[in-house]
């Protein structure tokens, strides 16, 4: 079984949906979360506060520097995701229509690294 | 013992290399060591049947033959510590068939399977359509690299790295290898069908270059989708699509004059059709339309099979095929289409209205938007605008015969012929 990473991308300064809209996405995500763990495909999800609530922490030259804000520099960023199970790309992709569909948004798929065999 | 034309070889190699890579991807689960066996079973062809003369099944020889190709690298794998369960897995179908030569033949029947699973993964929707035609074109049609980055006008370092990531992602994303379900075939099938057409027109009008035909690439096309057709036989879309490239592949020896020069429709010699090529296809538009399930490729089909059956271009039946164009329109209304229906409308109604509905079209970047344009602008006998659409046509084409022809047309509208 391999593991995918489902992530959703916000973008800045895009208008927010309704209200109405948005509990609806929450509802259906909760909805499909549910199936997920019912299944047997879920690992873990969860959505993330806004990136102006990052830091980010660098090793460096024996130091640990400690900066506000995000990584990256662009105006996308992660804001949430799930990590699922799945036979396949096939299979992958057919969750990932669903949690399209239940978030509203589009969804990437990206495989994880197989795990070392022990 | 026959004597062995090295040619032959060559023959079997672009017949087989689809099925035997098919076989072995089957076997290997991935896509580099299938591609590498088949070349060395190959290059052992090469060098043993000029002396031992052809085997009864050479495509059961050469997938028997990477198979072992396999299993030894499958062994070597192993001894460094994984891929047990593979080369096990391999093994243990294996020295039987190899001993039999009886059932060589029997490894041969399930193969069409592979190369169906192959094209879908090749087709797969998780792979950008530029990619999904290469990969056909090398894994299914064994082409090399280099010529495909030729037929695509790219850099052969630029589509090596293409077909590597591509591989890569196939493996790493876990794109799987297998037909798709009832349920997902329509949207599945679509890609495939497209790529196939797509590798047809790029050979029947290269986008660029001196030569209008690139014959290697609409041969490739032709044989794939008939590959598609013994595969899929109930599948309308596909005898559609067969169809459809046969009766365009039988107008191709009028196409071009003595010089390569581009000779339209029109204007073709109707004894230089290939007259087997059109009667496999209008037997195949029957048999489409007998199942009365129409799609795009069909209806494209049913149109080439219209100016097929017409002895002269004076004797075509524009109604019929503006009808079809109709019906073409309310299954596939693209711009592109609409043109076209444009034109047979022309040929109806006149190039007034014609012209009335090309000019509604978002086509500005389209060169054949502006070749019909200046064309239906010259019938009306307004030359100026004709020669300034001329002009447009010529700036957005990169294929010499169609400039020259595009330029003879513009020459003699000027002059006022």
């Amino acid at each position: 079984m391999a593991q995918y990473l489902l992530s959703v991308h916000m973008i800045e300064g895009e208008p927010a949906p309704a209200p109405e809209v948005m509990e609806q996405a929450y509802r259906d995500v909760g909805a499909f979360n549910k199936e997920l763990q019912a299944s047997g495909a879920w690992v873990f999800a969860g959505g993330l506060h806004p990136p102006t609530t990052a830091t980010v922490v660098r090793y460096q030259d024996g130091d640990v520097v400690t900066t506000d804000g995000p990584f990256a520099e662009t105006k996308e960023h992660l804001g949430g995701f799930w990590v699922v199970k799945a036979p396949d790309l096939d299979a992958a992709l057919a969750l990932a229509g669903r949690a399209s569909r239940a978030c509203k948004r589009p969804v990437e798929v990206r495989p994880f690294q197989d795990e070392p065999e022990a | 013992m026959t004597a062995l034309d090295p040619a032959e070889i060559a023959r079997i190699f672009r017949a087989e290399y689809g099925r035997a890579v098919a076989s072995l991807v089957r076997l290997l689960g991935d896509n580099d060591q299938p591609e590498e066996a088949v070349q060395e079973a190959f290059t052992a062809a090469v060098q043993r049947w000029p002396s031992t003369g052809l085997p009864p099944s050479p495509a059961g020889w050469i997938i028997t033959t990477g198979r072992n190709w396999a299993i030894n690298w499958l062994r070597r794998e192993s001894s460094r510590g994984y891929r047990h369960a593979q080369a096990a897995l391999v093994h243990a179908g294996t020295d039987a068939s190899f001993r039999n030569p009886a059932e060589m033949d029997d490894e041969v029947s399930p193969v069409y399977d592979d190369r169906l699973r192959l094209i879908f993964t090749c087709c797969h929707p998780a792979l950008a359509p530029t990619v999904q035609t290469a990969l056909t074109l090398r894994l299914l049609g064994g082409l090399e690299t280099a010529e495909i980055a030729r037929a695509f006008m790219v850099p052969e370092a630029t589509m090596a790295q293409r077909l590597v990531r591509a591989k890569a992602k196939i493996k790493a994303a876990k794109i799987p290898y297998r037909v798709p379900g009832e349920a997902e075939l329509p949207d599945r099938l679509r890609p495939v069908l497209a790529v196939l057409y797509l590798i047809f027109n790029e050979g029947y009008e290269a986008s660029s270059g001196a030569a209008l035909v690139r014959e290697d690439l609409c041969a490739e096309a032709i044989r794939l989708a008939r590959l598609l057709a013994d595969l899929m036989p109930d599948e309308p879309e596909v005898l559609g699509l067969l169809a459809l490239l046969l009766l365009i592949q039988a107008r191709r020896p009028a196409r071009t004059g003595p010089n390569g020069e581009l000779v339209l429709l029109a204007d073709q010699d109707r004894t230089r059709w290939d007259r087997a090529l059109i009667a496999e296809g209008q037997d195949l538009v029957r048999a489409c339309l007998r199942r009365n399930q129409p799609g795009p490729y069909q209806i494209q089909a049913a149109i080439n099979a219209v100016h097929a059956d017409a002895p002269t271009a004076a004797d075509t039946d524009w109604r019929q095929i503006l009808a079809l164009y109709d019906q073409l329109m309310a299954v596939a209304p693209t711009p592109v289409v609409a043109l076209n229906r444009a034109v047979a409308l022309a040929e109806v109604a006149g190039p007034g209205p014609a012209l009335a509905a090309v000019d509604a079209l978002d086509l500005k970047r389209y060169h054949l938007y502006h070749a019909t344009r200046a064309d239906l602008l010259r019938r009306l006998g307004r030359r100026e605008e004709a020669s300034i659409a001329y002009d447009e046509a010529l700036r957005l084409t990169g294929n010499a015969a169609e400039r020259a022809f595009l330029q003879r047309r513009r020459d003699d509208t000027a002059r006022g012929r």
